[in-house]
């Protein structure tokens, strides 16, 4: 049963099939088995969870019935979720019970769904791996000599082998969507301001967005039918109508008009992802679909411009990190200067640091015309090629990641690390919805498309991915590196 | 050498807010340590800001008071320097575009000449919290209720020529603060708070001399003491050869010096950039104005109408207007008597002299408004003299009973009985035979003397008017 | 832009962070190489671009002046390295 989607297994609860109960012990157990393999896992909340169950199936015999009722769900650790261990991936938090719930995670439990647990992660959100996590790199169920992908690459994995229904991931440069389309799976970041920040752990605040991870669109739809809305305890949440995500599914997409954007099928894409997207834009075009060349002229410049917002707004953002209120302060400070330093040194690792210097850097006196600003006014540049394409495509399609999943360790270079982003960091630039979705495999791994719409389409982009799986069965696939590992 | 003293002050004043800047907790004073912090203030992660709409409106009420430039869109900034008492490791304030722009207000002079003085700015930021230094085994404690209470930031022109213009502003500033009742600006309670930027210069030069910031001064007598301390210590510095140095300086009353800071020996880079999680604040004309017309009328300009209604002098006039409460205080009394002179020469003297002497605001004066018309009221209607009635106004801060019962009770009625004063008359003329052959023939000053005695031997109360007919009918004038 | 280890210790403890001198040189050379990354936004002309702080071309809500909040301090200390009498401890503040 657990490897069935979460509207399958809305389906299955509602006609008594199996209860929450059953459902949930079931993941648990698959948890047990394959966790200490994986490692998608940080914190795993069994008790907890079997409660929740047993309060959805109660609720299900009272004549509750809502899609996520009693369905297992995990959590990025990058939520703030009450009672419960909140790490964020970091040492600096290794301590930290959060006395809070994130909107998010109220969402959720009032929708009725059981958190299983708390996903593994890159350290605050900052990788493209899973490999900067405190807690350890995640392996990718495919092949598990390989990354996940990051940062929600605990959640992807988790998603992928089977470890949870669904779960939820936060994008500020491509994390979900990358980690998606590495582990075999749908993953959508919504629109900035679509779903509230608050009690989310800030990362770049004008572009991180919590989204979803899962086994189809469809599931997809239903998980941000919860999560969407807005909320007064977060300035940045939108104030526009929350669509059925899950109405407009099968919707025709006779005519519909689909970019291509020149510079995402360009130098560094591998060959065997193209092969695989070009099959997928043909399988658009017998659905009803035209395709059409479009440009993104400023595209290259993205993670560049990224590489300044980003690290700036997390110098300021990491600052709270200081050993005082909560989290880690280090053994024996001498004095408060040392408490800081040593504190958030030890605290923190290497990558989070790196970004930290970058941010302080590109933000100090006689820097800021030329780095913040300027980056500023790149992503000005940015958001308005998509505006421009947007005039004469529905939805702009091309390939998640330039290749599929690499190898742990192979990427020891940051630079290198951060190019991974290029297809999908602009987009955040832009603060518009993506979303990844399993077209293919190239020599066992899975590969990503990903689909762009504009400020709020996402129940479009949820449609034009739903048709797709309606007529494949890439997002099916399962991984087999499970079975073989002992 | 001949000095000239520039002054640029930038005044902190606390919002009077229910709740913080950016979070539902409460803002009292003196409440129990990190009670009042809650997980906004405390910098748990994930949490955000929403902005008091409160907070925005007095500062709009502000700006309008002084005739600023309101800005119709303001940028919160974030402020990025790391101490204990800062939770989040940069303070939220606003750059580049402040709510409030350039404005002015009005100082008088000690000649009566009167100097108008500019404002820079003025932009909300949030408060930070308290570190305390008891020892804690070598350690300090931090209190964070005071953390994300609302402040505007209230900076001035360099147009200050001496420590006396700056406190002459300094109150003009928290009288306008008072009528406008957005803050308790309580100096000592750190809910105003004074920066002085200080530097000299030769007179007749037009640049500017390299200047020192003065922090922690927390009395208006202080920014007198501390801004003349540090004139004299710059001087000494120039006229020695030496240079001023750019630094930050602080207060210590009890020593009356300034001292470099230590915290801030490394010159800051506070890396300011648009605090991203909030959005720029944009409001309309219909909200300034909705604004501007519940402002209540402001000193300046109740002062030249307590001149122009009430024939107050200017002095007289400047006194009352000081505080909204003072002034209001006045009013009442003058409309329930009808006679402002009368009015204003016991509320400015007697009852100002009282207030004075027991250290006492006038909201905490026991004798309201009402009662010292009441007062005023016997005199016009001669059941008092004007001097009975200052003995009847000391009864009436033990006794709260009414001005007439205190009166009566204590037998400090006039007496107008022409019965009983013609047998005072009868008695005086008797026992000073001299004086009124000197009246008859002709010394007429002596009947000020012989009315004298008659009071005298009333113990006050006969009435002196009726006293002198009586006295001048007896004598056959 | 290359820098050099002094700069970087400038940056570092505006940063509060500590760098020993073993990590000094990788750090210095991790950093430049980003640095040349992000360089590459040099080679366009922005002049006249309006800068995007935010995605959202939205505006500022505000919320009622109402305190929601109530006394937490046990519950939210307990969550702190170091507590007394109520305050948060640090090693000693010298103003």
């Amino acid at each position: 049963m657990i490897e069935k989607t979460v509207a399958e297994l809305s389906a299955a609860l509602a006609s008594g099939e199996f209860s929450s109960v059953e459902l949930t012990q079931a993941y648990l157990d698959h948890i047990e088995r394959h966790n200490a393999t994986l490692n998608a896992y940080i914190t795993v909340c069994a008790e907890s969870a079997l409660a929740q169950a047993r309060a959805a199936d109660a609720a299900r015999a009272a004549g509750a019935n809502n899609p996520l009722l009693g369905i297992p769900i995990a959590h990025k650790d990058i939520f703030c979720t009450e009672g419960v261990l909140t790490t964020c991936g970091s040492k600096m938090l290794h301590n930290f019970v959060s006395p809070y719930n994130a909107t998010v995670i109220e969402k959720f439990n009032a929708a009725g769904a059981v958190m299983l647990g708390k996903t593994n992660m890159d350290e605050f959100a900052m990788g493209s791996s899973n490999e900067t996590s405190y807690y350890g790199p995640v392996r990718n169920p495919w092949d598990l000599e390989r990354v996940p992908g990051g940062s929600s690459g605990g959640s992807a994995a988790a998603v992928a082998a089977d470890l949870c229904a669904m779960a939820t991931g936060t994008d500020t440069g491509g994390s979900i969507r990358q980690p998606a389309a590495f582990s075999g799976i749908t993953g959508l970041k919504p629109s900035y301001g679509r779903v509230s920040r608050w009690g989310m752990i800030a990362f770049a605040s004008s572009l991180d967005q919590a989204g979803t991870l899962s086994k189809s669109a469809e599931d997809s739809a239903l998980m941000l039918n919860v999560m969407a809305g807005l909320d007064m305890k977060d300035s940045t949440s939108a104030d526009k109508p929350v669509d059925d995500y899950a109405a407009t599914l099968n919707d025709s997409l006779q005519g519909l008009r689909i970019g291509i954007p020149r510079q995402h099928f360009a130098e560094g894409l591998s060959p065997e992802v193209e092969k695989a997207v070009r099959a997928a834009l043909g399988e658009y075009e017998k659905l009803g679909a035209t395709l059409k060349e479009i440009d993104l002229p400023n595209n290259h410049l993205s993670v560049s411009a990224y590489y300044v917002v980003a690290p700036a707004e997390a110098s300021a953002n990491l600052s709270r990190f200081d050993g005082v209120r909560y989290g880690y302060r280090c053994a024996d400070p001498v004095n408060l200067e040392d408490m800081y330093k040593r504190s958030r040194s030890e605290g923190f690792g290497d990558e989070v640091k790196r970004r930290i210097m970058i941010g302080t850097y590109a933000l100090s006196a006689g820097f800021y015309d030329a780095y913040y600003r300027k980056a500023q006014r790149i992503r000005r540049l940015i958001k308005d090629d998509f505006s421009r394409a947007f005039q004469e495509v529905d939805v702009v399609i091309g390939p998640t990641s330039p290749h599929t999943a690499f190898k742990l360790g192979a990427k020891t270079d940051p630079v290198a690390m951060y190019l991974e982003d290029i297809y999908t960091i602009a987009v955040n630039l832009a603060g518009l919805p993506g979303i990844s979705i399993p077209v293919g495999t190239a020599a066992g791994l899975p590969v990503g498309m990903q689909l762009v719409g504009p400020d709020f389409a996402e129940a479009k982009l949820l449609n034009i991915a739903h048709q797709f799986q309606c007529h494949t069965d890439w997002h099916r696939q399962k991984p087999g590196a499970l079975g073989k590992e002992a | 050498m001949e000095w000239e003293t520039v002054i640029g002050l930038e005044v902190h004043v606390q919002l009077s807010t229910a709740s913080k800047l950016f979070s539902g907790s409460a803002t009292q004073f003196g409440a129990a340590p990190n009670t009042q912090a809650n997980i906004f203030d405390l910098a748990l992660p994930g949490t955000l800001p929403v902005l008091n709409e409160s907070a925005l409106a007095m500062a709009v009420r502000f700006g309008l008071a002084i005739g600023a430039h309101i800005g119709k869109r303001s940028v919160f900034d974030r402020k990025n320097y790391f101490y204990p008492d800062l939770p989040k490791g940069y303070q939220v304030s606003q750059l580049d575009f402040p709510t409030v722009g350039k404005g002015q207000l009005t100082i008088t002079l000690e000649d009566g000449s009167e100097k108008v003085i500019g404002v820079t700015r003025a932009h909300m930021e949030e408060d930070a919290g308290k570190s305390l230094h008891e020892d804690f085994h070598g350690m300090s404690g931090i209190d964070l209720n005071r953390a994300g209470t609302p402040l505007l930031e209230i900076v001035s022109e360099p147009d200050l020529r001496s420590a006396k213009e700056a406190v002459a502003y300094l109150k003009k500033l928290h009288s306008i603060i008072r009528y406008l009742d957005i803050s308790d600006a309580i100096m000592a309670q750190g809910s105003m708070r004074c920066d002085a930027n200080v530097s000299i210069r030769r007179r007749g030069e037009t640049e500017f001399g390299t200047r020192t910031e003065i922090k922690n001064i927390n009395s208006f007598r202080f920014v007198e003491k501390a801004i003349n301390h540090e004139v004299r210590r710059q001087q000494d510095v120039i006229e020695d050869g030496g240079r001023v140095v750019q630094e930050t300086r602080l207060y210590d009353a009890d020593r009356d010096e300034t001292r470099p800071m230590r915290s801030k020996e490394v010159a800051n880079d506070y890396r300011y950039f648009p605090e991203p999680d909030l959005l720029p604040v944009v409001i309309d004309d219909a909200y300034i104005e909705a604004i501007r017309v519940t402002l209540p009328e402001l000193p300046d300009a109740r002062k030249a109408r307590f001149i122009s209604d009430y024939k107050l002098s200017e002095y007289d006039a400047g006194v009352l207007v000081a505080t909204r409460e003072m002034a209001d205080y006045f009013e009442q009394v003058a409309q329930a008597t009808g006679d402002a002179k009368l009015a204003a020469n016991w509320v400015s003297q007697d009852l100002q002299g009282l207030l004075n002497k027991h250290h006492w605001d006038i909201t905490e004066s026991p004798i309201q408004a009402d009662r010292l018309a009441d007062l005023l009221k016997r005199i016009q209607d001669s059941t008092i003299s004007g001097k009975i009635a200052k003995t009847v106004f000391e009864a009436m801060l033990d006794d709260t009973a009414s001005v007439d019962s205190i009166i009566e009770s204590k037998g400090l009625k006039q007496v107008t009985d022409t019965g009983e004063i013609e047998k005072l008359v009868e008695t005086v003329i008797a026992e000073n035979p001299d004086q009124v052959q000197q009246f008859r023939d002709g010394k007429e000053q002596v009947i000020g003397f012989l009315v004298g005695q008659a009071m005298k031997l009333s113990k006050g109360k006969a009435n002196p008017a009726q006293v002198n007919e009586l006295l001048r009918a007896k004598m056959g004038s | 832009m290359a820098l050099d280890k002094s700069e970087v210790a400038k940056i570092a403890h505006l940063a509060r962070l500590h760098i020993s001198e073993t990590e000094a040189d990788e750090v210095t050379n991790r950093i430049t190489d980003i640095l040349a990354l992000i360089d590459q936004m040099q080679s366009v002309d922005t002049d006249g671009v309006d800068p995007l702080a935010h995605p959202l071309d939205v505006v500022q809500r505000l919320r009622p002046d109402v305190v929601t909040e109530t006394d937490e301090r046990e519950r939210l200390q307990t969550l702190a390295p170091a507590s007394q009498d109520g305050l948060y401890l640090v090693p000693q503040v010298i103003e």
